[in-house]
């Protein structure tokens, strides 16, 4: 036979279809090929975001110009929103996890359509480079935050149309690869998984898909607006040709409020995996799990006007926003109840995966709790824009998702890499990334309380100590990090072979070799017992 | 050799699982057109004079016509998947033939519809849309980016029958196996349905 033939036996790193390594990678369909592809590209726009972070961290370390000019400072924050959103934490950890795992953890070989999820990354890629060129074009970087605002959109020289078109190409990105996922749950679970015998990542991963797909298109929309309005002056949001820029926050938050639900509940679905593995015990509420997920992806459809208490709407829009938002604080809390009954009297083995669980539950926790002050329109007009504000979604999204990312990845790093990795480097990353973050936001609550605004390069001299706090948690912050990477980097290429199931899991993916075969299992296997069915 | 298998294997054939990817798609594009209308509903609510003038303009024969090309054109491609269902690949492709006509016919009305507002110095930009009420300026500009989009999602489905055309013509998309042809009817009466929206809202409000 002319046609290639493949070993099943082998893992799926063996596999190859092409004789140049590269394009083994990028043409792969295979969905784990697939995930790490967005691993690695997602890395190392993750380097570049950082460093952009701790760039303006050091310019914020002393008040007056430092280290950059207040238009560099500008355009730092930019694409430092941009790169952080758009490429790295939506996407994030469906494509990567959900790619590498959901298959595998649902018992199929593969998605259900595995082209289209190469097209993705494909749609990925291209998008990144398009947003990437508006750093090199015209005349200058984008100055406009990533949230685009009219009328300044329209009104700044600098360059943000490849901006705005790379992030209309990535959305496509995000809603194929949550279609392909809605299918491969509903069609392609293995006999005997029930809906309510699934993992609860799966779960997450189910309820994200949906808020892609039914999301992202309305702010596809908007930024084609934009886009023609800057192109071709059709008059949508720039009050000079008769738009109304209120209605273009409305749009835009309409997506981009449940896009931060897209970015949390795939975190919350990892952090329901690694505490009951970690625990030998099943899941405290597994079902409570599954509503508030459903839930919280539902109602943070309805939610967005809490961006815009201060941009003009009437009072009954302004109490009728908070009182959702404060609804949707309900089924974050009964998630977080339910993950610490679930340790309680659990045989607790304490793993770094679960170091970083306990940090996301204990980050989270402040991200939360601080939400509710600006969920509160009275607090939140005294509150608005200034430093409380980034405060809060650092630790809702960093101290959240990228907690879980982590999480994740060293959870699973196993099993994708058939390795295991540096403990004592790993304790030491997860202790100054901990010791780094809260150096790093802690104090920019009290900041924003005093006043500090947002997106300022320079500050009055009385908040200067609070800075300075801040600018060196970031250091420790980003060595942290740099210790996380490298450990894991250099334990995928030399650490000591892993077993199949390290932590003693029971969902599908640790009955599986490490690293999986191309086609996950030798036989599909029959599920009878419940994902978290533990002896205790 | 048992754990030997052909890569093709890979390839599994999941025709309701395609057609759930299908409908999937259909909704984001009509979420897409959704914060259009939501665009729409705001301008009209804020300038109802002003849409009520500038809708005036607009021909209700041609947008009537092009909506009977529109109707016909979703029957013929519902009649060929019947016609794929009856093993019938001959009026299969007629049928989709037609269909490509019928949606080419509306293109060519359209680009006259629109060459003619383009003479008359109504375009995106032109100094005479910048001298009419602000109210006017929105309606145009909606006007050309919602007919415009929704040309462009004809110019897709064109490209798309006429691929599946190819398909059943190769024996491809067979009784057996017609998803593609069913999904390329699916996206055909998604854009129909969007045009039977876009046909009240910009020709009959006057």
């Amino acid at each position: 036979m002319a046609e290639p033939t493949i070993n099943l036996e082998q893992s799926f790193y063996e596999v190859k279809n092409y004789k140049s390594p590269i394009l083994n990678w990028i043409l792969s369909t295979d969905h784990k090929r697939i995930g790490l592809l967005y691993l690695y590209s997602i890395m190392t726009f993750f380097v570049v975001g950082a460093l952009l972070g701790l760039a303006m961290k050091l310019e914020l370390i002393a008040p007056g110009k430092t280290i950059m000019e207040a238009q560099t400072y500008n355009a730092a924050f930019t694409f430092h929103g941009i790169i952080m959103i758009f490429l790295i934490i939506i996407p994030g950890l469906p494509a990567v996890f959900g790619n590498f795992l959901l298959p595998i953890m649902i018992g199929a070989k593969d998605v259900a359509f595995p082209k289209l999820n190469l097209l993705s990354w494909w749609i990925y890629v291209l998008g990144a480079i398009v947003a990437l060129l508006s750093q090199v074009m015209g005349d200058g970087p984008p100055d406009t935050g990533w949230t685009f605002y009219a009328p300044y959109s329209f009104k700044t020289t600098s360059t943000v149309l490849p901006a705005l078109i790379g992030a209309f190409i990535l959305g496509f990105s995000s809603i194929l690869t949550g279609l392909n996922f809605i299918v491969t749950i509903h069609r392609m679970r293995a006999p005997g998984m029930t809906w309510l015998k699934m993992p609860l990542f799966p779960w997450t991963l189910y309820a994200t898909a949906w808020i892609q797909l039914l999301a992202t298109p309305v702010v596809g929309i908007t930024l084609l607006m934009v886009i023609a309005e800057k192109m071709f002056q059709i008059g949508f949001f720039d009050p000079a040709l008769g738009g109304d820029p209120i209605l273009f926050q409305h749009l835009f938050w309409i997506y981009s409020h449940p896009a931060v639900y897209i970015m949390i509940l795939p975190a919350m679905g990892v952090i329901s995996e690694v505490i009951p593995t970690f625990c030998q015990k099943t899941i405290f509420g597994y079902k409570a799990i599954i509503a508030s997920t459903l839930l919280i992806a539902f109602v943070g459809y309805f939610v967005w006007g809490h961006h815009m208490y201060t941009a003009g709407m009437s009072d009954t829009a302004l109490w009728l926003f908070s009182l959702l938002t404060f609804l949707v604080a309900i089924p974050s809390a009964i998630k977080i109840f339910n993950w610490i009954a679930t340790l309680y009297k659990g045989s607790i083995n304490l793993e770094i995966p679960l170091y970083w669980a306990l940090g996301f539950l204990f980050l989270f926790m402040i991200g939360g709790l601080t939400g509710l002050v600006l969920g509160s329109v009275a607090t939140d007009v005294y509150v608005h824009d200034t430093s409380f504000v980034v405060a809060h979604f650092h630790f809702v999204m960093f101290g959240g998702t990228g907690t879980g990312f982590f999480a994740a990845l060293h959870y699973w790093f196993p099993k994708m890499y058939g390795k295991s990795y540096d403990n004592t480097w790993a304790k030491v990353g997860f202790w100054g990334f901990i010791i780094g973050f809260m150096m790093l936001y802690m104090p920019m609550f009290t900041l924003g309380m005093q006043g500090m605004p947002r997106r300022y390069f320079d500050y009055l001299e009385q908040f200067h100590g609070g800075n300075i706090l801040s600018s060196f948690g970031a250091i420790i912050l980003i060595a942290s990090l740099a210790i996380v990477i490298i450990n894991l980097v250099t334990s995928a290429k030399r650490g000591k072979k892993a077993p199949k199931n390290p932590w003693d899991g029971i969902t599908l993916e640790w009955q599986v070799d490490s690293p999986p075969t191309l086609e996950n299992f030798e036989t599909i296997p029959v599920v009878e017992k419940g994902p978290y069915d533990y002896k205790k | 050799m048992e754990n030997q298998v052909h890569i093709q294997a890979h390839d599994h054939y999941d025709h309701e699982g395609s057609k759930l990817g299908m409908w999937l798609f259909i909704f984001t594009e009509f979420l897409l057109f959704g914060g259009l209308f939501i665009t729409y509903a705001v301008y009209k609510y804020m300038n109802p004079v002003a849409f009520h003038m500038a809708a005036e303009e607009l021909s209700v024969t041609v947008g009537a016509i092009n909506t009977v090309i529109l109707l016909v054109s979703s029957a013929t491609i519902a009649m060929s998947i019947s016609a794929m269902q009856y093993n019938d690949v001959k009026l299969t492709k007629r049928l989709l033939l037609a269909t490509i006509l019928l949606a080419i016919v509306f293109l060519v009305n359209k680009y006259f519809e629109w060459g003619a507002k383009i003479s008359h110095g109504i375009y995106p930009g032109s100094e005479q849309l910048m001298e009419v009420s602000r109210g006017e300026l929105l309606f145009y500009g909606l006007y050309f980016f919602m007919t415009g989009l929704h040309a462009l999602h004809i110019i897709i489905g064109v490209v798309f029958i006429a691929v599946v055309y190819f398909k059943v013509a190769n024996g491809t998309v067979h009784a057996e196996r017609y998803v593609l042809l069913e999904n390329s009817g699916l996206y055909w009466h998604l854009v129909d349905a969007i045009w039977i929206f876009l046909f009240p809202l910009f020709y009959l409000i006057t």
